[in-house]
């Protein structure tokens, strides 16, 4: 039971730090990634080949996969900074799916269908049992430091231009910000954000395969920054928590239905997330913890007060 | 080079089949302005209510309007109930919605036929010859109707009513809003004969080799490759984007073989959006 909250709080966590990148740039620049599980899937990989096959240390595994994620995200934001959003959108989601083709298709390198397993967790032939409690502690490091420095950038100048940037991007660049630039940056630093998350997933659970990056996790993560409160890095955490929650209490409660198999059991419980996630957008578009936008310094004029 | 010749031949064919849904597709990105990533859920509807038709003695004519009917209604309902209300809040909540709704009805599916591959019984024939090409009477007629589809759409957006005002408000919605043309019913006309034309599509590729319900899923990106070359919002641009992909997917079986089929249309959005962003016909030549 203990080991089984551990894992879920370990999961949880990994779409926490997804959550958090996917609010970067979803909240604060408007832009959207539907191809989160493809950046997942790159850090993951990239993160297990080195750490497996490369025989480097798996802080280097995560650092490359930072990397790798900030170089896919670049690629692709900069194929479509110059059109509007829905360009942006489509370009995501056919990446993903073009990741899952490599990493399903380049047997040489990835094992195909089959998977990687074996990848090394920090310490776990020393630490035995004890491997989940030191795996959720360091997650909770990685997590709190992505948080603060989503909740520094919310907050600095370059978080409200973003914010502009995202209410009018024409106003923003006629005010002089590189809106560009800004954006293809807040994107990297996203997709790197969803790389590292791929890593920490790899080395959690040892082992990664093509059909573990659906496109069905970058709803679970979109539904945990709209439930939580799009804009708000505290709602993103807290969202991502909620759907863990959901997704294994659906787990438990379609197990009572009487005369379903076992797919349609699945089936169910994709429709349940999906259904949600239209249900949080339409009926609660502000989510839990509302974005508050802080106000911003006013200049210091002698006299006027 | 007749190995070229002959992957030219079925890109002609399975280009034919996917320009239905690409019209549906575009044809709704124009009027509705956001991309509805729903026809993937829509696509695999149409094409399960047209394999039940099949199966129930109805003929192929008989099954694509079953299939036109479901997921054009459904589809309509989906937009009215979930996706429209958030287009007021930008394109993106829209688009992110529909990618929900396009879960739902997949799984909707999957409970009802579970996740085995179906094939619509059709005749087996013999393949014709032409000289060392062959095609068979079957992808010829399947073909053939996505044709007449065709036709009949493009007839009806230049001479109906309804086509006509689906144009104007493509075009301007302001001023066709000023004309007398109530915007809401444009809209809901626009979601039922897009998302039937994408049910079709669904049935003419499962006729074409059998179905899932990940079948829309498979051609997802195909659409859009196929609406993003032609130029978002154009429905001669889908057509003629819909034969390049169609082409350039089967040339691509010969070159980095079949597994990669499915990623030519990611490249080929790159490329467009690279070199020509807004598409070979442009937006709005609708």
């Amino acid at each position: 039971m203990l080991n089984y909250l551990l894992f879920i709080a370990t999961i949880g966590g990994i779409y926490g730090v997804l959550a958090l990148g996917l609010n970067l740039i979803w909240g604060g620049a408007g832009m959207v990634n539907l191809g989160l599980a493809g950046f997942f899937a790159v850090g993951a990989y990239v993160s297990a080949l080195v750490t497996t096959t490369g025989h480097l240390p798996i802080p280097v595994g995560w650092l490359l996969a930072l990397i790798a994620g900030s170089i896919a995200g670049l690629v692709v934001v900069l194929s479509t900074t110059r059109l509007r959003e829905d360009y942006l959108a489509i370009v995501t989601l056919g990446f993903a799916e073009v990741v899952r083709l490599v990493a399903a298709n380049e047997i040489w390198l990835t094992k195909g269908s089959d998977g990687i397993s074996g990848i090394p967790g920090p310490g776990k032939a020393a630490l035995g049992a004890n491997f989940n409690v030191a795996y959720l502690l360091i997650l909770i490091v990685v997590l709190a430091v992505v948080f603060v420095l989503m909740r520094r950038i919310d907050r600095s100048p370059y978080g409200r231009a973003l914010r502009a940037i995202r209410e009018d991007a024409q106003v923003a660049q006629v005010a002089g910000k590189p809106v560009l630039r800004f954006k293809a940056q807040a994107f990297a630093l996203s997709a790197a954000i969803a790389g590292l998350a791929g890593a920490l997933y790899g080395h959690f659970t040892s082992y990664i395969a093509p059909d573990l990056f659906l496109p069905l996790i970058t709803v679970y993560i979109f539904l945990s920054v709209a439930a939580g409160g799009i804009g708000n890095p505290a709602g993103a955490l807290v969202g991502a928590y909620l759907v863990m929650t959901l997704l294994e209490s659906a787990r438990f409660l379609v197990e009572f239905i009487p005369y379903v198999t076992a797919v349609q059991r699945a089936a169910l419980k994709e429709l349940l997330i999906a259904a949600a996630l239209i249900l949080v957008l339409r009926l609660m578009p502000r989510g839990l913890l509302p974005e508050r936008i802080p106000r911003a310094p006013q200049p210091q004029t002698g006299g006027t007060t | 080079m007749n190995l070229v010749l002959q992957a030219l031949l079925n890109g002609l064919v399975s280009g034919a089949l996917l320009a239905v849904p690409a019209i549906g597709f575009t044809a709704m990105f124009a009027v509705l302005r956001f991309p509805n990533f729903s026809v993937s859920g829509v696509a695999t509807l149409g094409a399960f209510a047209g394999y039940t038709a099949y199966a129930a003695g109805f003929q192929i004519v008989g099954s694509l309007a079953v299939a036109f009917v479901v997921a054009g209604a459904v589809g309509l309902v989906f937009d009215k109930v979930a996706h429209l209300p958030l287009v007021k809040q930008g394109a993106l909540p829209a688009a992110i919605a529909s990618i929900a709704s396009g879960l739902v009805l997949e799984n909707v599916v999957r409970l009802c036929f579970g996740n085995d591959m179906r094939g619509y019984d059709r005749p087996i024939a013999r393949d014709v010859h032409f000289g060392d090409l062959r095609i068979n009477p079957q992808q010829t007629e399947t073909m053939g109707v996505a044709l007449v589809i065709m036709l009949l759409v493009f007839a009806a957006l230049a001479f109906t009513r309804v086509g006509k005002a689906m144009r104007a408000s493509a075009d301007n919605p302001e001023l066709a809003a000023l004309k007398g043309i109530r915007p809401d019913r444009v809209a809901m006309m626009a979601s039922f004969i897009g998302m039937g034309l994408v049910g079709m599509g669904g049935m003419l590729l499962g006729l074409d080799s059998s179905i899932d319900p990940l079948t829309g899923a498979r051609i997802l990106l195909s659409i859009f490759a196929a609406a993003v070359l032609g130029g978002l919002g154009s429905a001669p641009g889908a057509v003629l984007g819909a034969f390049l992909i169609g082409m350039a997917e089967e040339l691509s079986v010969l070159v980095v073989g079949s597994p990669y089929r499915a990623a030519v249309g990611f490249f080929a959005i790159l490329i467009v959006l690279s070199l020509r962003p807004r598409g070979l016909l442009g937006e709005r030549a609708f």
